[in-house]
C-alpha cells in the first residue's frame, strides 16, 4: 500500500466511523412502531398501485429461459390483462445473460430494464471481469445496474477498494443507473449497514440495495430505515437524491405497504415514487394483483385468476 | 403524497351506561346523598356517562367494607390470594381491547398507546404480583411480613387502568384490602375494573371503588379506619396529604410530579434519540410525571439535533384518539389544557423561542399541538415547573460536569435520561443523577419487574417490583 492510499484509507475510515451510530434496540422499535400504521380503503388503494409501479420484476435463477424472461416482460407492461387500469412494473430484473431477451421484449414500452452484473450474488471475481459483465449488460440494452460490493473487503476495513470499484463499475455504466448491493445480511451490524450506505454513495451510487436475496437475511424493515436515514442526510449533505431499494423476503402487500409507511415518515414524499424507490421481489406483485382486484371487486380470486410469470 | 385514510377502532366493543354507581362490598350503589357528576370524552366534549359522587357516608361503607375483608383475605395463604389475582389478569387480557378503547374514549390517549402499552402492562403488573403472593416470606422483608389492613388510594388520570394495578395488585398480593379512588374526570375504567373483580369471584370488600373529586379523596386519606395511603398525583395535592397524615399512625407513599432531564451527549446515536426525545414528552400528550420535559443537549450537536427534531415532529399525528393511526390524542380536560396554554405563554413570554409543526387541531374537545422551546435557560419557568403537556423545553450544555449539574438543579426527581454511544459514560452519569429512573439509550419504559420512585419533591416509596411489597408490609 502507497503512502496516499494509506491516508486515504485513514480519512475514509475516520469518516465513515464519525458518522452517528446506530442503537440496535432503538431502530428495532421505531420500524415495529411504523409497521402498526393501519392503511385502509382508499389509502390502500393508493398505496397498491405506488408498490406495483415500484416492483423491479425480477427472475434470477440459474433455469431461467428467454422463454421465462419474454414472459416476465410481458407480464412487467401488463400486469393484470384483464384490468387496463393497472399500472405497469418499474423494471425487469435479469442476468446479463438474459438481457438482449428482455430488451427486445420491452422495447417501447417505458419499463426499465436491470441487470444484476458483477459477478452476481458473491462478487467474488476480479474487478476486470465485474466491469466487462458491466459493460456488456449496458451494450445489450440494460439501463439499470445491480452491482454487489465486496463485502470481504469492506468486513476486513479495505474501505478504499470496495470505493475504487464501485467508481469503477459507475463508470463502466455509462448512462445506466447503478443500484448498489450492499448485501445487508452479511455486514452484521446497523453500524456497518450505515457506513457501507455511505460508502456507496460516496463512490456514486444511484441507488442502494439491501440484498440478493441469495443469503439467509435480506430486506428487513429496520435495515430498510437505516438505509432511508443514510439518504437523508446524505441529501442534507451532498444535495443529491440517491435511491433505496429493499430486496429479497418481501412477499406481501402488507409487507410492501409497511415500506411505504416507512419512506413517508422517514424520507417523504420526494421518495415515493418509482425512480427513488423500488422493490426487489418476484413473488410480491401478485400478491399486490390479488390485494388490488379485492379491493376494487370485494372478493379475493383465487391465484388462478392471475398470471404465472 | 401518502395521506392515510381514517382507521377508527370501533365502538361497539365498549357498552357505556348512562349511569355508574359505587362498587361497596361486592356490589355497585349509588351514593347515599345522590350527588352525581358527567365524566366527558375530552376529544369530543360529549358526555359519556353520569358517575355517583360519594360523600363521607360512603366512604365511611367502603372502608367499612374493606375493613371486614381484611380478615378473611389477609388469612387466605398466598396461593389462594395468587389465584384471584391470576384471574384478574386473565379477564384482563380477554377483555383487553374493550378496556382500550374505554380508556381512550375517558381518558383521550390514542388507541395505540392504551392497546399497546397501558393494557399489556395492566395485565403484567397483576400477572407480576400473583407471583410475589405466596413468595413473601423471601421478599427479604423478613420471615414472616403481615399486611398493613385498608390501603386507601388515590390515582391520577394519566393512566387511570394502569395506575389501578399499581396500587391494588400489590395490595392484595400481601393480603390488604382496599378502597380506591380514580380521578374524577377518568372513573369509567376503575368502574369497569370493579366488573372485572366481581367476574373474578373476588371476595366481596377486597376492591371497593369511591368514585368523586377531591373531597372524596381528602376524606377518604384522612379516614381513621384507614391504615395505610397510596397517591400518586401532583406534588400540592401530595403535600396536603401528607400533613393531614402526619401524627398518626398511618403508612404513605407518594408518587408526584417530576420535570425530567434528557441529556442527548454528541456520540448518541442522533435517530434513535430523536425518538426517544419524542417518546420522552409527547408520549400519552406528555400527560406522564416521568416525561423527559426539559432536553439537555451537547452544544456540539444542539443544531443538527433541533433540525432532526423538528424534522420528526412534523410527522406526528395529532387528532382522534380512536384512530388507529393517532399519536397525539386530546388533553385531558380544559382545566389540563388552561394550564398548558398557560405555561407556554408564560415560557414565550419568558424569551424562549416556541416552535410547533403545523397540524390541524380539532374543533371540538381540548387539543394542544405538540410544542418545543429552544433557548430555554435553568432561570426559566417553563425549565423548572411541570406543565404536563406536550410542552419541551430545550437547553445546552458543554460538559458532562455541566449535564448533570443541570439535570439535578430542579426539585424534583423521578426520572432522567442518557443518550450516548458511551457505556462507560451511561454508568458514570446514571450514578451522579438524583432520580429514581434513568434511561440509557431509551426513555419511558415501564416493567412490574423495575420499582419506580423519586427524590424530593417527587415523592417517597417505590412502586413496582419487590421494593413495590415494602409499602404494603407491616
Amino acid at each position: 500500500m502507497t503512502v496516499t492510499a494509506a491516508a486515504e484509507l485513514s480519512d475514509l475510515r475516520s469518516f465513515l466511523h464519525g458518522l452517528p451510530g446506530v442503537d440496535k434496540v432503538g431502530v428495532e422499535a421505531r420500524a415495529a412502531a411504523l409497521a402498526t400504521r393501519s392503511i385502509k380503503t382508499s389509502s390502500k388503494a393508493k398505496a397498491i398501485d405506488l408498490a406495483i409501479r415500484m416492483v423491479d420484476l425480477t427472475t434470477l435463477e440459474g433455469a431461467d429461459t428467454p422463454g421465462k424472461v419474454r414472459a416476465l416482460c410481458a407480464k412487467a407492461r401488463r400486469p393484470d390483462p384483464a384490468d387496463p387500469t393497472c399500472p405497469p412494473a418499474a423494471a425487469i430484473c435479469v442476468y446479463p445473460a438474459m438481457v438482449k431477451v428482455a430488451a427486445e421484449a420491452l422495447s417501447g414500452s417505458g419499463v426499465h430494464l436491470a441487470s444484476v452484473a458483477t459477478a452476481f450474488p458473491s462478487g467474488q471475481a476480479p474487478l476486470e471481469v465485474k466491469l466487462a459483465d458491466t459493460r456488456e449488460a449496458v451494450a445489450d440494452g440494460a439501463d439499470e445496474i445491480d452491482m454487489v460490493i465486496s463485502r470481504g473487503a469492506f468486513l476486513a476495513g479495505e474501505y478504499t477498494r470496495v470505493f475504487d470499484e464501485i467508481a469503477a463499475v459507475k463508470e463502466a455504466c455509462g448512462g445506466a443507473h447503478l443500484k448498489v448491493i450492499l448485501e445487508t445480511g452479511e455486514l452484521a451490524t446497523y453500524d456497518n449497514i450505515r457506513r457501507a450506505s455511505w460508502l456507496a454513495m460516496l463512490a456514486g451510487a444511484d441507488f442502494i440495495k439491501t440484498s440478493t436475496g441469495k443469503v439467509t437475511v435480506n430486506a428487513t424493515l429496520p435495515i430498510t430505515l437505516v438505509m432511508l436515514e443514510a439518504v437523508r442526510d446524505f441529501r442534507a449533505r451532498h444535495g443529491r437524491i440517491i435511491g433505496v431499494k429493499p430486496a429479497g423476503g418481501i412477499k406481501t402487500t402488507k409487507d410492501a405497504i409497511k415500506y411505504l409507511v416507512l419512506i413517508n415518515e422517514t424520507v417523504g414524499d420526494d421518495w415515493l415514487n418509482p425512480d427513488r424507490f423500488r422493490f426487489g421481489a418476484s413473488s410480491l406483485l401478485n400478491d399486490l394483483l390479488m390485494q388490488r382486484t379485492k379491493l376494487t371487486t370485494g372478493h379475493y380470486a383465487g391465484p388462478d385468476y392471475f398470471t404465472l410469470d | 403524497m401518502f395521506e392515510y385514510a381514517p382507521a377508527p377502532e370501533s365502538r361497539s366493543v365498549v357498552d357505556i351506561a348512562g349511569s355508574y354507581g359505587l362498587f361497596i362490598d361486592g356490589a355497585f350503589d349509588g351514593g347515599k346523598d345522590g350527588n352525581v357528576f358527567k365524566t366527558v370524552n375530552p376529544a369530543t366534549e360529549e358526555v359519556l356517562a353520569e358517575v355517583a359522587a360519594a360523600g363521607p357516608e360512603d366512604v365511611d361503607r367502603a372502608v367499612a367494607a374493606a375493613r371486614r375483608a381484611f380478615g378473611p383475605w389477609s388469612a387466605l395463604p398466598g396461593a389462594e390470594r395468587a389465584k384471584y389475582l391470576f384471574r384478574i389478569a386473565r379477564i384482563i387480557q380477554e377483555r383487553s381491547r374493550e378496556l382500550a378503547v374505554l380508556e381512550s374514549l375517558d381518558n383521550g390517549k390514542p388507541i395505540k398507546e392504551s392497546r399497546d402499552v397501558d393494557l399489556p402492562l395492566v395485565a403484567a403488573h397483576f400477572f407480576y404480583y400473583a407471583g410475589w403472593a405466596d413468595k413473601l416470606a423471601y421478599a427479604g422483608f423478613g420471615p414472616d411480613p403481615r399486611p398493613i389492613g385498608v390501603a386507601g388510594q388515590v390515582i391520577p388520570w394519566n393512566f387511570p387502568l394502569l395506575m389501578l394495578a399499581w396500587k391494588i395488585a400489590p395490595a392484595l398480593a400481601t393480603g390488604n384490602t382496599v378502597v380506591l379512588k380514580p380521578a374524577e374526570t377518568t372513573p369509567l375504567s376503575a368502574l369497569f375494573f370493579a366488573d372485572v373483580c366481581r367476574q373474578a369471584e373476588l371476595p366481596p370488600g377486597v376492591v371497593n371503588i369511591v368514585t368523586g373529586a377531591g373531597d372524596t379523596g381528602a376524606y377518604l386519606v384522612q379516614h381513621p379506619d384507614v391504615n395505610k395511603v397510596a397517591f400518586t398525583g401532583s406534588t400540592e395535592v401530595g403535600r396536603e396529604i401528607a400533613r393531614a397524615v402526619s401524627g398518626t399512625a398511618k403508612r404513605l407513599t407518594l408518587e408526584l410530579g417530576g420535570k425530567a432531564a434528557n441529556i442527548v451527549f454528541d456520540d448518541a446515536p442522533i435517530d434513535q434519540a430523536v425518538e426517544g426525545i419524542v417518546n420522552g414528552i409527547f408520549f400519552n400528550q406528555g400527560h406522564v410525571c416521568c416525561a423527559g420535559s426539559r432536553l439537555l443537549v451537547q452544544e456540539s450537536v444542539a443544531d443538527e439535533l433541533l433540525v432532526s427534531l423538528k424534522r420528526r415532529m412534523a410527522t406526528l399525528r395529532v387528532g382522534d384518539p380512536l384512530d388507529k393511526n393517532t399519536d397525539i390524542g386530546a388533553i385531558n380536560s380544559a382545566a389540563q389544557l388552561t394550564r398548558i396554554t398557560e405555561l407556554s405563554e408564560i415560557g414565550a413570554s419568558e424569551g424562549a423561542e416556541r416552535w410547533s409543526p403545523e397540524c390541524t387541531l380539532p374543533d371540538r374537545g381540548f387539543w394542544f399541538a405538540p410544542t418545543i422551546f429552544t433557548g430555554v435557560t435553568q432561570a426559566h419557568r417553563i425549565a423548572r415547573e411541570e406543565i404536563f403537556g406536550p410542552v419541551l423545553s430545550v437547553l445546552t450544555f458543554r460538559t458532562p460536569e455541566e449535564a448533570v449539574a443541570k439535570a439535578n438543579n430542579t426539585p424534583y426527581g423521578l426520572s432522567a435520561g442518557i443518550w450516548t454511544e458511551k457505556g462507560s459514560r451511561i454508568l458514570a452519569v446514571a450514578d451522579k443523577l438524583r432520580a429514581g429512573v434513568v434511561w440509557a439509550n431509551t426513555f419511558n419504559k415501564f416493567d412490574p419487574a423495575s420499582p419506580f420512585g423519586g427524590y424530593k419533591e417527587s415523592g417517597y416509596g417505590r412502586e413496582g417490583g419487590r421494593h413495590g411489597l415494602e409499602a404494603y408490609l407491616a
